[in-house]
């Protein structure tokens, strides 16, 4: 019997969240913040279905329903990306170690 | 044109990269790179998706268009965003990601044959119980976040909206979303896809409302959290496999920041969902109303203290944040350090409006982040310490923590502030925190008292130092 493509998927998505788990775990608290905010980042990463949605059809017909929404989420998704990366590297450039004397 | 299996390897590729990224946050000096290595993983997800789409008919000008307006808006918002308002800033984001998902469900619901799952009136069921799922996950998502943000902007208030019923009225409203998806899937009708959509948003704001001020950290981590599963759901109808590494990593992210946070003000997560907590509850009105006696003091006499300590613990909170007290701060810990004294910061893990927030606040000051310490690294240090300042903190250092079963900040992990020689508390008034409890430690012997703006009382202190 063939394993349905699925159960694949949903491994990897099991083995993904324990990785998630001990990866965080080691984050020092101080990172937090940063944290959150590439977590957020990552997670647009959705904006590749909003790309496949925009894009899906013909020329002739490039603004239907599913285009539309499509586009939205590109803007939301890209708002995140860059606010989001960008914020995080600019806490993380605050984080500096006392200097030597 | 890359064929299906080789976009699957990049994907992945995507995916070990975005662990990579969160790997590089344990600790600061790695964490730069980190960040680079996230940057990385989406422009190869985005090129990839490119690539496969392949043929690129005049829309894709459009997706470059909406791609930079976005890039541009969120660019501008990351660098003018002050510090303080990082909490607002990080609902606000996730309320984008949870819509982000509902759109895209909403696309594949419209056109599943641009994703391969079949056409509209036969999806296949798998993926109709995915983008359900990821649709309503992401509209939770958007709307309790945005329900947070105007609760941590002020717009709204930070106390709790409670009615009664309300948990049956939740309940109910949970138990028919699985109803719609349920119909939906046996009857594939756009209506109850809406009504699902629509049901959701409506869950996410009852969800957070009746969640008051002083929970707002766990909130944000649990909607950091509800994003990253929305994301999952929205990867598995997509068959992708970044985006279902991505779900699972931010939202087993979230759950662990949520139980940090419960951890560190001994709640359990689930009082705080149910919520009613941190309003002007009975709590704050039945006891003590006596006077006590409070020694209170001046400029002057701090520095004084200050400057004859030989070691000095400082414990910041929110309100240095809301007095724009941290650069002043670091003034007067600098002076201390010319004259040999010993500083470190101590910092409660929820000190603050989100986890981590009051290390970002002492980073933008220039405080090193080798001076600053967590709870269970410094508490031991504080007995033998002269000084503690303490700044916009309060129920943190609650010593009733300790003492009182009656309280409701019993078992809280606090700070140790009174163990020191002395105690300096910066505040504006004798006024309660968030929790609504009298804090016992203005009324210690060796607690003083600083009764101003935080800003301004630190400038006197180093102007009398």
């Amino acid at each position: 019997m063939e394993i349905d493509p699925f159960i694949f998927r949903f491994s990897i998505f099991v083995l993904a969240i324990f990785v998630g788990y001990y990866v965080v775990w080691s984050v020092t608290p101080s990172l937090h913040t940063p944290l959150m905010s590439v977590t957020n980042a990552i997670s647009s990463v959705i904006i590749v279905g909003a790309i496949i949605a925009a894009l899906a059809g013909t020329s002739d017909n490039i603004f239907e329903i599913s285009n539309i929404f499509g586009f939205l989420a590109i803007v939301l998704a890209a708002v995140n990306i860059f606010g989001g990366f960008l914020v995080t590297q600019r806490m993380l450039q605050m984080y500096k170690k006392k200097k030597k004397k | 044109m890359i064929t299906a299996n080789l976009s699957a390897i990049f994907y992945l590729i995507s995916g070990i990269l975005f662990i990579l990224a969160l790997r590089g946050l344990s600790s600061p000096e790695t964490s730069r790179q980190g960040n680079l290595f996230g940057i990385l993983g989406m422009i190869i997800a985005i090129t990839v998706t490119f690539l496969t789409i392949g043929n690129f008919s005049i829309s894709i000008i459009y997706v470059f268009i909406f791609l930079l307006i976005g890039g541009a808006i969120g660019a501008f918002i990351a660098f003018k965003i002050p510090m303080t308002a990082m909490p607002e800033l990080v609902a606000g984001f996730h309320s984008l990601v949870g819509l982000a998902a509902v759109f895209v469900a909403i696309s594949a619901f419209k056109n599943p044959e641009a994703f391969n799952l079949g056409i509209p009136g036969n999806i296949k069921l798998a993926s109709l119980i995915e983008m359900s799922i990821g649709a309503a996950v992401g509209a939770i998502t958007f709307s309790g976040s945005i329900i947070a943000f105007l609760k941590l902007r002020g717009i709204m208030s930070g106390s709790p909206i409670t009615f009664t019923g309300q948990h049956i009225v939740n309940l109910l409203i949970g138990i028919s979303i699985f109803l719609l998806i349920y119909f939906l899937c046996r009857s594939q009708s756009e209506s109850f896809f809406w009504s699902m959509i629509t049901i959701s948003f409506l869950i996410g704001i009852l969800l957070i409302i009746p969640i008051g001020g002083a929970d707002m950290p766990v909130v944000i981590s649990m909607l950091n959290s509800y994003s990253g599963w929305a994301a999952a759901g929205i990867g598995f109808t997509l068959e992708n496999t970044a985006l279902i590494i991505t779900g699972a990593l931010v939202g087993s992210s979230g759950a662990i920041l949520s139980y940090i946070m419960c951890k560190g003000m001994n709640r359990s997560f689930f009082s705080v969902i149910l919520g009613g907590f941190g309003g002007d509850t009975s709590v704050s009105k039945d006891k003590k109303k006596d006077q006590k006696p409070v020694k209170s003091g001046n400029a002057e006499d701090a520095a004084f203290l200050l400057k004859n300590a030989s070691s000095v613990i400082i414990v910041p909170g929110y309100g240095m944040a809301v007095a724009q007290a941290q650069h002043a701060l670091r003034e007067m810990v600098d002076t201390l350090k010319k004259n040999d004294i010993k500083v470190s910061y101590a910092v409660h893990p929820v000190a603050g409006r989100m986890p981590g927030h009051m290390n970002v606040l002492l980073a933008e000051a220039n405080v090193p982040y080798d001076e600053v310490f967590e709870l269970d690294d410094i508490n031991n240090d504080f007995a033998n310490t002269d000084v503690a300042f303490v700044i916009g903190a309060n129920d943190v250092t609650n010593p009733v923590a300790k003492t009182d079963p009656q309280s409701p900040i019993f078992g809280m992990p606090v700070l140790d502030v009174e163990k020191c020689k002395s105690v300096l508390f910066v505040k504006r008034s004798l006024s309660p925190g968030y929790a609504g409890v009298d804090n016992e430690l203005f009324y210690r012997e060796n607690t003083m008292m600083l009764f101003a703006d935080a800003k301004k009382m630190t400038e006197d202190i180093v102007k009398n130092i």
